[in-house]
């Protein structure tokens, strides 16, 4: 059976530097395409990630990676910012665990790059005025 | 430099309000005035500027608002009502009502399924209020002989009631503590979502900007003073509640924690939705963010000095929110500048923590500019208050409750 789905993998900050994710293309012919990376200093590195093809060497690609002590959970949802609810606080700031909302450090305002953004949901949950908001 | 010279007055509040309604006062914001006073040092930066303007925005709690909705016909006497859901109170008269900031709606599911969204509270009916939107009004009564009518539902608006005022008994907090998590799972807090071990810290002031950090010692913000208030004008009523003047200050006279607060009041018909939030803290509830700026006549060097005050200056204490804060122990982790915790990241215990702030710094600036241009065009004056803010040496300190055991004996209960 083929499937696309889209997966979130969190890398400890052990791995966080080993090619693990070639070996899913390499040892398993998995067909990927990597939706968003990053791996910030402090932190975890993290990744989403397009699976296309036979289901089967995706699950076994995925227990790979678990294996290799990865966080593997389904990118389920798409995050979007609502400006005019915005008062830029920062109050999802410092919960955002790729930078993909940061503030401005001349005009204080806080910015959304949609493009590093994960969907943990962190800033769904600490934004005040609900600016913040999960589309299922 | 003698201390004698410092308290000189330079100009009086009269001389600053002829200045100010002849356009001629020279205003400046308690940011832009650190690098006026960097340049020039604080003796001539006194001279220049008549007047300091500061601003804050946030999550103020203890904020609410007291109106009167008119008499209907026949009369009643309101008992228990609601606005959109949340109850209001109205144990004070016939048809005066009070509705407090963080009073979720009646049907609100709470923490039932933690945490609770908290989606609609007072707040957001004051919100929703002054921006011009009908609220549903339903009241109860029991009924008396003067006032026999025993239920009422209508909506009612702003523009529409008697007396509507906002009377807040604790803002514009001096100083507060940081909120960090040190357990090993993500707790919801009324500073925010705090992440496990360390993950990010919350804080809540506009720091340099913040009115009662650049006048520590309250020598011209005190009972009476003319203040910006939720984009209206509203006045200093009284001490704020669990104002604490006496605690430990920096060499510079900074408390090192929250100590003074101010009770505001200010004419609701006067305000602007876009300086007053009703807000949702997962997981702790909700209240109102406001905007509040006061304005700081340069009456003296001594006050230029204290304006002068930067994030850098000012040291926050840094407080456990899954132990130490819950069970109130007192404890601190270490004191931070707001320098480090705007810049993103502070250092705690080896470890850089991601900051998250609840108070809006951009919206703070809004607040102290918007002032400055109010004063510079004429549109608000200055006002020496008619009663100081007890201040450190007065005594008064925040009291923890002593609990005493309930017994049930006359003496106890009272007669
Ligand atoms: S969901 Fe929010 S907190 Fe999580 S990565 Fe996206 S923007 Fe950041
Ligand atoms: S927490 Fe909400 S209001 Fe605050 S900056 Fe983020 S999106 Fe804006």
């Amino acid at each position: 059976m083929n499937q696309t789905r889209k997966v979130v993998l969190r890398f400890p900050h052990e791995s966080a530097d080993q090619p693990l994710v070639c070996e899913l293309a390499l040892r398993f012919g998995l067909v990927f395409n990597i939706l968003r990376a990053s791996i910030s200093p402090h932190r975890e590195g993290l990744m989403v990630l397009e699976l296309v093809g036979d289901t089967e060497k995706q699950e076994k690609g995925l227990a790979f990676l678990r294996d290799k002590g990865l966080d593997i959970e389904p990118l389920s949802q798409d995050i979007r910012k609502i400006e005019r609810r915005c008062y830029h606080c920062g109050a999802c700031v410092g919960v955002c665990p790729t930078g993909a909302l940061y503030l401005d450090q001349k005009n204080y305002q806080v910015y959304f790059d949609e493009n590093r953004c994960i969907a943990c949901e962190f800033c769904v949950q600490s934004c005040p005025t609900h600016a913040m908001e999960a589309l299922i | 430099m003698e201390v004698k010279s410092l308290e000189e007055t330079l100009r009086t509040y009269d001389e600053i309000n002829r200045r100010i309604e002849n356009g001629e006062a020279v205003v400046i914001t308690a940011e832009e005035v650190i690098e006026l006073v960097a340049e020039k040092g604080v003796s001539r930066a006194a001279r220049e500027i008549d007047v300091v303007t500061t601003g804050t925005f946030g999550i103020m709690c203890s904020s609410g608002a007291f109106f009167n909705i008119g008499h209907s016909k026949p009369r009643m006497k309101i008992l228990e009502a609601t606005l959109n859901g949340v109850p209001a109170y109205g144990g004070l008269a016939a048809v005066d009502l009070f509705i407090g900031a963080t009073q979720p709606a009646k049907d609100d599911p709470l923490n039932k399924v933690h945490p609770g969204e908290f989606k609609y509270g007072g707040g957001h009916v004051i919100q929703d209020l002054v921006a011009g939107k009908s609220v549903l009004l339903e009241a109860n009564g029991y009924g008396t002989e003067c006032y026999p009518r025993k239920k009422l539902e209508t909506w009612i608006a702003l523009q529409e009631l008697n007396q509507a005022y906002l009377f807040n008994p604790r803002n514009a907090y001096q100083n507060y503590n940081v909120a960090v998590n040190l357990s090993d799972k993500p707790i919801y807090t009324y500073m925010g979502m705090l992440l496990p071990n360390l993950g990010n810290a919350g804080f809540s002031s506009a720091g340099q900007l913040s009115p009662l950090l650049n006048d520590p010692f309250y020598q011209t913000i005190g009972v009476g003073t003319r203040i910006f208030l939720g984009g209206g004008a509203g006045f200093v009523a009284w001490q704020g509640t669990q104002h604490d003047p006496g605690i430990e200050r920096s060499e510079r006279g900074l408390p090192l924690g929250g100590a003074g607060t101010i009770a505001v009041i200010g004419d609701l018909k006067g305000m602007h939705s876009d300086w007053l939030w009703g807000i949702s803290m997962r997981g702790y509830g909700c209240s109102l963010a406001l905007g509040l700026g006061i304005p700081i006549p340069v009456v003296n060097e001594n006050v230029m000095f204290y304006c002068a005050v930067q994030d850098g200056d000012i040291l926050a204490p840094v407080v456990d929110y899954s132990k130490a804060y819950p069970n109130g122990t007192g404890e601190i982790l270490g004191y931070v500048s707001y320098r480090d915790l705007r810049s993103g990241t502070i250092t705690l215990e080896g470890k850089e923590v991601p900051t998250s702030s609840l108070s809006s710094y951009s919206k703070a600036r809004e607040v102290a500019l918007l002032l400055k241009k109010w004063i510079q065009q004429g549109r608000f004056s200055l006002n020496r208050p008619v009663e100081s803010l007890p201040g450190s040496e007065s005594g008064i300190t925040f009291r923890n409750l002593t609990e005493r055991p309930v017994k049930f004996s006359t003496e106890e209960v009272g007669g």
